[in-house]
């Protein structure tokens, strides 16, 4: 979750921050015609205000180390070591790093297992994205309108959200089991038989989008019910007077004012379901075979499975660059957007 | 939730604008919208039911098809099944003290930072800020392999220290906290400065209680974090004896094989559980950290 949040920094602007900057911008006081006299009041008004700068400066430095400290060392260092290992061959266990340019990214690029991995990521998050968009905008459609109850749904629609991946995966292995599970039950109900699931090549993936989306989607929906609710409301009015259907409104209104939303939830799932490793996991574990083996699984199976820390480190730039792509396009498309409005 | 305010006050207007559809068509409306409503409902509430019916099934009942859907003799004996398998006294102290600790030292680290944000001076400050922000764009898997290496020359392996210590600085709370202390009413905060209250006694007796509300959230979205962290938890740990509660549940599911789903699910509940409760209590604040400025933009 702390890195989903990423769109704030593109969509809020930094007003305000001086506001302590111009409390001590009095004028001296100059009482003294004297104009030498008034010269030296100058200089220690300035010696004065020079020591209360330096210790703000002091104890801003106090304030702000350990949490620069930690941020330097755990976020940015990460990311420069890890951008040389990727040059490097190196066990993890012993020994120093070895240079060796950019093999591991040929390598990578290369090998048709890794081209698996590229498939599996594109479709595992490409369908929790376009589900979550779909599921989650008609979600809030419905908690907008005004039924009794949608407080209550709307509440264990988003409660799965934040339980454990690892213990909403653990549920779900139980309800996806083919014998005793729930969803046997429902799939019988409806004339089908359970496919079996995380245990099957072609299902293991499906069975990851289905758990992602139930876990996620209550979240996504409460964030477009908020943008819903923001809506001005005069176009609509306008759009009414006009005797616009409602698909209509919903199409040519609703959706374009709602994209910044669309943007922030494209970009937060996108996050999600890199962080999906608690679920894979627990469910497949990569497979069977590395039929769900995403980049993300792929680079902790490398470098903590394999000990392969280049190809890990390759791996990673890789998903970094993807994600700097996908945050950039959004940022120049929400600003686009905003205007709009 | 402010939520519903807002729609109640639209509905309001849609109602004065007056009634131009037909009674029968506003019926079939009504009966679509709430058989809609407890589909998702039934979608969300079923496997929620099957988790805690299921830990509390009797393993006769658990291998049943159809299957028995209340358990009429709770078999509490699953919990003590989940409890021997697998060492959850140890897995719930890990977790507590990883939790409580990382969640009180972000929120220190987002408190002070976004105090010297807002109310110091510093040149350069707003680079500064924007440098630390631009650390919401690190995905975690990139840091991973390199905080490893930095944890495991630190000696931190398998350690308190080495749980906590890699997310324990603030970003987005911090960011939270100077987006509200910006808010605050300046002439309060002058006030005190006139009454001679240094920065440290301003910060605590007059800035910390007016943020109280995001206080609050900031501290329950990093325990939720905490409590719910997987990878990190994962590797930095080697020992059953000092895993977290998520990778205790994956202990018990392979050590027990899927021959006891009722103890596995008696420890899904286990996991499960306290942030189910937290969120009962705290979920206004939960919902507006996580979808904070979500629709600002």
């Amino acid at each position: 979750m702390t890195v989903s949040q990423t769109v704030q920094t593109s969509t809020t602007p930094l007003e305000g921050t001086s506001l302590t900057s111009h409390s001590t911008a009095s004028p001296p006081s100059s009482i003294g015609g004297d104009a030498g006299a008034r010269g030296a009041a100058d200089r220690t008004v300035t010696r004065r205000r020079r020591r209360r700068h330096s210790r703000e400066y002091l104890l801003f430095l106090v304030l702000v180390s350990p949490n620069l400290l930690l941020i330097g060392t755990f976020e940015y260092w990460p990311v420069i070591y890890n951008a040389y290992l990727s040059l490097t061959r190196w066990n993890m266990l012993s020994g120093v790093p070895v240079w060796v340019g950019l093999d591991n990214y040929q390598s990578l690029l290369t090998s048709s297992s890794f081209h698996t991995v590229m498939y599996n990521t594109l479709l595992f998050t490409g369908t929790v994205v376009i589900g979550s968009v779909v599921i989650g905008l008609a979600l809030a459609v419905l908690f907008n309108q005004k039924v009794r109850g949608r407080g209550f749904v709307r509440t264990v629609a988003f409660a799965p959200h934040i339980v454990s991946g690892a213990a909403v995966a653990t549920l779900w292995l139980f309800i996806f089991n083919p014998d005793y599970g729930l969803s046997r039950f429902v799939l019988n109900q409806v004339g089908l038989s359970s496919p079996r699931w995380v245990s099957d090549s072609d299902w293991a993936l499906a069975s990851l989008i289905i758990v992602f989306l139930w876990k996620g989607i209550g979240f996504v929906a409460i964030v477009y019910l908020a943008g819903l609710q923001s809506l001005p409301e005069d176009v609509y009015e306008a759009a009414k007077l006009d005797g616009a259907r409602a698909w209509t409104t919903f199409r040519r209104i609703t959706l374009p004012l709602l994209s910044p939303v669309t943007f922030f939830v494209l970009v937060i799932t996108i996050i999600g379901t890199f962080q999906a490793y608690d679920m894979i996991a627990v469910m497949t574990g990569g497979g069977p075979g590395n039929a769900t083996t995403t980049l993300s699984w792929y680079i902790y199976e490398q470098g903590f499975q394999a000990s392969d820390a280049g190809r890990a480190a390759a791996s990673a730039m890789i998903l970094f660059v993807i994600l700097l792509i996908v945050t950039g396009l959004q940022t120049k498309y929400a600003q686009r957007k905003v205007h709009y409005q | 939730m402010a939520i519903d305010e807002r729609t109640t006050s639209q509905e309001a207007q849609r109602r004065r604008t007056g009634p131009n559809t037909r009674d029968g068509e506003t019926v079939v409306r009504k009966v679509l919208l709430y058989a809609a409503l407890v589909a998702v409902a039934l979608l969300f509430i079923g496997p929620l039911y099957w988790l805690f019916s299921s830990a509390l099934k009797e393993p006769g009942d658990i291998y049943q098809y159809p299957p028995h859907w209340v358990p009429l003799r709770p078999h509490v004996e699953n919990f003590a099944n989940a409890w021997q398998a697998a060492p959850f006294g140890n897995f719930f102290m890990n977790s507590l003290i990883v939790t409580a600790g990382g969640a009180a030292i972000k929120l220190v680290n987002a408190t002070l930072t976004a105090y010297a944000f807002v109310f110091l001076r510093f040149p350069f400050k707003n680079v500064l800020f924007l440098v630390m922000l631009g650390a919401l764009m690190v995905p975690n898997n990139v840091t991973l392999i390199v905080n490893y290496i930095t944890v495991s020359n630190l000696g931190w392996i398998n350690t308190y220290l080495g749980l906590i210590i890699p997310s324990a600085g603030s970003i987005f709370g911090m960011f939270l906290l100077r987006q509200y202390m910006m808010t605050l009413p300046r002439d309060i905060i002058e006030a005190a400065k006139v009454d001679g209250a240094g920065h440290i006694r301003t910060l605590w007796q007059v800035v910390l209680p007016m943020c109280k509300p995001m206080l609050v959230t900031v501290a329950i979205i990093a325990i939720v974090d905490m409590w719910n962290d997987f990878i990190w938890p994962l590797i930095v740990t080697n020992t059953v004896e000092m895993r977290t509660l998520p990778i205790g549940l994956l202990y018990l599911r392979t050590t027990e094989g899927y021959s006891n789903w009722g103890a596995i699910m008696a420890g899904t509940v286990m996991v499960a559980l306290p942030m189910l409760i937290l969120f009962l209590f705290a979920q206004r604040h939960i919902v507006r950290g996580l979808t904070g400025g979500a629709v600002k933009g």
